[in-house]
């Protein structure tokens, strides 16, 4: 029983939850949006220095459980220097990862596979369901944020 | 010479009877293929307790036998379903020993009859500059409803503090009493702390300048006897599903001169003595707050759930929970690390607590997969958990089915979750 919690608790997860990455508030960022799960109090802002088309810095700041904020390292660790559409894709590709089954998985375009082989750890919140929210929270500010907006709507 | 022996509560509570009442205990949680699972332990009663047989048989039987729309019909089950219907409303009245039935209201939550008092009441006497008064431990459910008034009508919003143990600063509510206070709204058992207010001395304190007074008896009702004549309170609120009863049904007693004054808050059938294209008149209350063809199979359960606990007693209830309460605070506060917020004296069974280096929401999954249930998060008091400072907490709440046995295996749980985090 207690392995699907190793499964979703794996170490990369914790180490990245204790000592996140690229966790501060670039002073060059040119967009930020915020990511809110009202149920846990879940509170990031994600902080984007996007310039022609690249973004050449990714931050994140707030409090959230070892999940959310594992997965929030580890999405500014992939999405930097990466295109506003490789990012995008990286956020659909990752999404499906976390919510659907691998047949239902859609085609987000050109997406960046070695990233996408170090999200797989997160991919064991499918059997959580209620965690699916912590682990897509930054993901869904960074790709609100590339879009222009404020904060990240929640689903 | 006294003779008489007197059982301490927890032996006169005979807590393993009480456990075959309810068949949802006896149930294991995340059974995988192959692999037994691990025996519920319902710590989230808080949030909504579970359901004795005797409430889950007499719904049922209703349906079976008896149902029926209530007060409009002259056919034989119309009547019989509204005879139990208006009986559990004097269940409700015996059990807040209001003065009368007709000070009782079914809503369909204590969500619900916030807004009728808020839309009614506040929207009838409460004009811009005026002043409500509420603490900021209050759920959201006594909290928004006001801030729609305050949107619509101009009306202040002002808070009590509480203090680092989450006691009601009562000094801070006497300096906020004034001439444009026209309401008090406030929590009598803090669904996070499990602070209870001092209700009377509330009541009497607002009343010396004229000022009605409200309490969310939502957590309060579950956990003591409530008196709403003794504490002389203007409304009181509570909700079935916390209750043991169904969901579907909330609860507001009123004073009837205050209800009287009062206009509808919706409307419909049921609600109305005559209706016309030139105008209608409306019932007296309760009739007149109730519109449309309420919970009835619930209320009806909601009277059983009462019936049950009086059956058992509200004051052994009390006993026994607070025995969990003393006991599995002790335990959990032998856990390094650990932070118990809310520990004002006289509070209900409701433990809310951090773990130091885990986010609750992670301690939540954990102690799950060990079968036990408790509510993470901001429990709907976000000011509250800005207060102390905290994003969210875990939160133990026990009811009347609740064993120490189970408290252990909270605190087995929590002591893995440390272990889990190396914290
Ligand atoms: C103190 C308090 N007030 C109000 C409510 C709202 O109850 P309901 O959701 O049943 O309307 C709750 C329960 O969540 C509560 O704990």
């Amino acid at each position: 029983m207690m392995d699907e919690l190793r499964e979703l608790y794996q170490e990369v997860i914790l180490d990245h939850g204790k000592n996140p990455r690229n966790f501060r508030h670039p002073d060059d960022a040119n967009r930020e949006a915020k990511g809110e799960n009202p149920m846990c109090g879940d509170r990031f802002m994600v902080y984007l220095k996007l310039k022609d088309g690249v973004v050449e810095d990714v931050a994140f700041q707030g409090r959230g459980c070892a999940i959310s904020t594992a997965s929030a390292s580890m999405m500014t660790e992939v999405v930097k220097g990466k295109t506003e559409a490789e990012a995008k894709a990286l956020f659909e590709t990752f999404h499906d990862l976390c919510t659907k089954d691998d047949h239902e998985h859609g085609d987000h375009g050109p997406v960046d596979e070695d990233a996408m082989e170090r999200l797989m750890v997160l991919s064991g919140v499918r059997q959580f369901p209620v965690r699916v929210k912590c682990a897509t929270l930054a993901w869904h500010a960074m790709n609100a944020a590339i879009e222009g907006e404020d904060k990240a709507s929640s689903e | 010479m006294d003779t008489q022996i007197t059982l301490p509560a927890s032996a006169a509570f005979d807590v393993e009877r009480v456990r075959a009442d309810f068949p949802i205990l006896s149930r294991s949680v995340h059974e995988r293929k192959g692999k037994p699972g691990k025996p519920l332990v319902y710590l989230d009663s808080a949030a909504s307790a579970q359901k004795p047989r005797q409430v889950i048989d007499a719904m049922t039987r209703f349906l079976e036998e008896d149902y029926s729309n209530i007060h409009r019909g002259v056919h034989f089950l119309s009547q019989t379903a509204t005879d139990q219907f208006e009986e559990a409303r004097r269940k409700v009245a015996r059990f807040l020993n209001a003065p009368s039935e007709r000070n009782i209201v079914f809503t369909r939550s204590a969500t619900e009859a916030f807004n009728l008092v808020a839309h009614s009441y506040g929207r009838t006497f409460l004009s811009e500059g005026d002043e409500i008064i509420l603490s900021v431990m209050e759920h959201h459910a006594n909290i928004v409803p006001w801030q729609l008034l305050q949107m619509d009508k101009g009306i202040r919003i002002r808070v009590v503090p509480v203090d680092e143990h989450g006691v009601l600063d009562l000094n801070a509510f006497e300096d906020l009493l004034s001439d444009r206070t026209k309401l008090v709204a406030m929590t009598h058992c803090s669904n996070v702390l499990g602070t209870v207010t001092p209700a009377k001395i509330i009541a009497r304190m607002a009343h010396e300048r004229g000022v009605p007074v409200l309490f969310d008896g939502s957590q309060a009702a579950v956990h003591g006897v409530v008196d709403v004549q003794d504490i002389d309170a203007d409304f009181y609120i509570m909700t079935g599903h916390k209750l043991y009863g169904p969901t579907g049904t909330g609860v507001l007693y009123g004073k009837y001169d205050l209800l009287k004054k009062m206009p509808p808050f919706q409307g419909g059938g049921d609600m109305i003595e005559s209706v016309s294209f030139e105008g209608t008149t409306f019932k007296a209350p309760p009739a007149r707050f109730e519109a449309g063809t309420p919970a009835i199979t619930e209320v009806i359960g909601l009277g059983v759930a009462l019936d049950y606990m009086e059956k058992l007693g509200r004051e052994a209830i009390a006993a026994h929970e607070h025995d969990l309460l003393q006991y599995a605070t002790q335990q959990l506060s032998q856990i390094d690390g650990l932070r118990v917020y809310g520990t004002a004296p006289g509070k209900g069974p409701i433990i809310s607590f951090t773990l130091e280096g885990v986010h609750p929401h992670d301690l939540g999954t954990i102690v799950d997969q060990y079968g036990v249930a408790v509510r993470v998060g901001r429990h709907c008091a976000e000011p509250l958990m800005d207060r102390f400072g905290v994003g969210a907490t875990a939160r133990a709440s026990f009811a009347l089915y609740n064993t120490r046995a189970e408290a252990d295996a909270l605190v087995e749980s929590v002591i893995a979750v440390k272990e889990f985090f190396g914290a």
